[in-house]
């Protein structure tokens, strides 16, 4: 009986010569994974270990013949002040940037997973942001900061505050503090949502008890909701740490890195050298120099998911 | 308070702290509702100013002191549809449409097997290889474009929209699959175990029961994972500058600012039409994605 119900699964999966392949759970464990370590191998490692190989080298666009170079682009990229600059952007962009992700994003977590009427329509308004391609939002932001017909500073205008306009993106202090913003505003409700998930898998007798006892909205927050987030809140910043970090679209396409490089940020210049001026190995250098921080952080994040684990 | 049974004070104090607490409950309420709204204006403020922007006259828009949130001269459409006619708008949606979906059918073919590998089948080394899949996430394109664009280069690719075919699934397998295995470790292990009593391999168990009871799950990983793959605009910068092969995210920035001239409306007016359908998809499939980050990350 069950030999033959066996048979016959076997003929309806058309696999009557290999059942023992199939249900040889290590075998299948290697085959079903394979594909996806092989890609990511060829496609990711791979790629890594030829972007340390081209810093060390001299190619170019123009001339792709790999010659050593030993540590001459090292040395050309500490000598250069834009680096110093970029590293030193990209400290203040990721510090400020998820500072108020993560602050703001917590806020409009707990307003997203109240109840209200139209929570739809907010919802929907509040992801705009994060599914929009951002090549396309940077733009939307381009023209609300524009140097001349910027609506901000219509409305400043209006109110007496201004006389002209504020050159959003035309001055250093202000075309940074555009480019924070901008990328925040972007990142936030992706950071939200995570955030929820956090939320949602609060047992809830436990708030409910906390309610009972008397602990007010904001009692509640610090003491119960936060303390339970906190884990998955660490690792979402972390890796939002990361993404920022690495982040150069918004920089790109709202002020190419200027002015004269005062937003300009390790992933923009890197792209800049690299590609647009055709030093592949100048640009790997710059590129990789991000690499020792994104170790550090990976360490700080496993460190914080086996503290989870235990918890 | 036994005593006297429901005195004038008694009942005086009740009513009041019945209204005290009406009244506070009035005011979160109204606070929650205006929060909401700011939230609300905040995330979408931008695109609902691209909107209004797409269909304004030039005459309109270059007046410095013109109001700029309503119609001083009446709105056109030409515009927007001068983004049909002369650009190659449609050819940008569509290249960002069928890569978006190749990218998603590559994702899961190759992505759900390893997720049940890793959830389910309880090697030695799925704990740590789980991780590591993540990790990848972590290597990032600003790390890899400038040895991939030679990879690319290599293999003939440059300067083809099937270069970012090839590449994007390994910014979305990874987190594909950490995604998948929280969908998977919330389907109970009883039913695949039953089906492999009644005679299915685990292979025929897979296929028969795993794949139609995470198909929920399947669905949110394909919302993400498209949103991923239509956002990415470095690997998509640095591979391929053909107009035709372009996808929207560096179409439409390159191709509709032409040196200092940018064509303000039909950029605006693109903004939005993409923006709205995807956050509209996404938004339907929020609660799912929310289930599963909470799967993965907290039973991980």
């Amino acid at each position: 009986m069950a030999q033959a119900t066996l048979e016959r699964a076997d003929v309806e999966t058309g696999r009557r010569a290999r059942p023992r392949f199939a249900d040889r759970d290590g075998l299948l464990a290697w085959v079903f994974l394979l594909p996806s370590v092989v890609y990511i191998i060829a496609l990711v490692a791979v790629p890594f270990f030829l972007a340390i190989a081209f810093s060390f080298s001299d190619v170019t666009t123009g001339n792709p013949s790999f010659n050593w170079a030993g540590l001459r682009n090292y040395q050309r990229i500490f000598g250069d002040p834009v680096f110093w600059q970029s590293l030193k952007n990209t400290l203040v962009y990721t510090g400020i940037a998820m500072a108020l992700i993560v602050v703001l994003g917590k806020v409009l977590a707990n307003i997203l997973v109240a109840n209200f009427r139209g929570k739809w329509i907010v919802r929907f308004l509040v992801l705009l942001p994060w599914t929009t391609p951002v090549a396309l939002s940077a733009i939307a932001w381009l023209w609300l900061l524009d140097s001349i017909f910027s609506p901000i500073d219509w409305v400043l205008r209006e109110f007496g505050f201004i006389q002209g306009n504020m050159y959003w993106l035309g001055k250093p202090n202000l075309a940074m503090a555009s480019v924070i913003a901008v990328y925040t505003w972007r990142t936030l409700p992706l950071a939200a949502v995570i955030i929820m998930a956090g939320l949602v898998a609060i047992p809830k007798d436990i708030v409910e008890a906390a309610a009972v006892d008397g602990a007010g909205f904001w009692r509640r927050m610090f003491e119960v909701t936060i303390p339970f987030t906190l884990p998955v809140i660490a690792v979402a910043a972390l890796f939002g740490a990361v993404i920022t970090f690495t982040d150069m679209t918004v920089v790109y396409l709202l002020t190419g890195g200027g002015p004269t490089h005062s937003t300009q940020v390790l992933a923009s210049w890197a792209f800049i050298k690299g590609i647009e001026g055709g030093d592949l190995a100048q640009g790997a250098a710059v590129a990789l120099f991000l690499f020792p921080l994104l170790l550090a952080a990976v360490i700080a994040i496993l460190t914080a998911v086996r503290r989870m684990e235990v918890s | 308070m036994t005593a006297a049974p429901t005195t004038a004070l008694d009942e005086r104090t009740i009513a009041h702290l019945r209204r005290r607490a009406a009244r506070r409950h009035v005011a979160a309420r109204i606070g929650l509702y205006a929060a909401a709204v700011t939230a609300a204006l905040v995330c979408a403020g931008p695109f609902l100013w691209s909107g209004i922007t797409a269909f304004k006259q030039d005459t309109d828009l270059y007046q410095r002191d013109n109001n700029p949130f309503i119609y001083n001269v009446n709105p056109t459409g030409e515009h927007v549809s001068y983004l049909f006619t002369d650009t190659a708008f449609a050819t940008f949606a569509w290249n960002t449409l069928w890569v978006g979906l190749l990218v998603v059918a590559i994702t899961l073919f190759l992505g759900l097997p390893a997720a049940y590998s890793l959830a389910r089948l309880n090697r030695p080394w799925s704990g740590p290889l789980g991780i590591a899949i993540f990790f990848v996430y972590l290597v990032p394109p600003t790390l890899l474009f400038i040895s991939l664009s030679r990879v690319v280069g290599v293999l003939g690719l440059q300067d083809s929209t099937w270069s970012l075919v090839l590449i994007y699934p390994t910014i979305t397998i990874p987190v594909s699959v950490w995604l998948l295995i929280g969908f998977l470790k919330a389907i109970p292990k009883d039913i695949e175990e039953q089906a492999m009593v009644d005679g299915y391999s685990r292979l025929g168990a897979f296929v028969r029961t795993v794949v139609p009871l995470v198909f929920p799950g399947v669905v949110a990983v394909v919302v993400f994972a498209f949103t991923l793959a239509a956002s990415e605009f470095i690997y998509a910068l640095a591979f391929v500058s053909p107009t035709s092969e372009k996808v929207i995210s560096t179409g439409v920035p390159t191709e509709l600012v032409r040196g200092d001239v940018f064509f303000w409306q039909s950029l605006q007016a693109s903004t939005v039409l993409v923006a709205v359908p995807i956050a509209f998809v996404f938004n339907l499939f929020l609660e799912r994605f929310i289930a599963g980050f909470t799967m993965g990350a907290v039973k991980g």
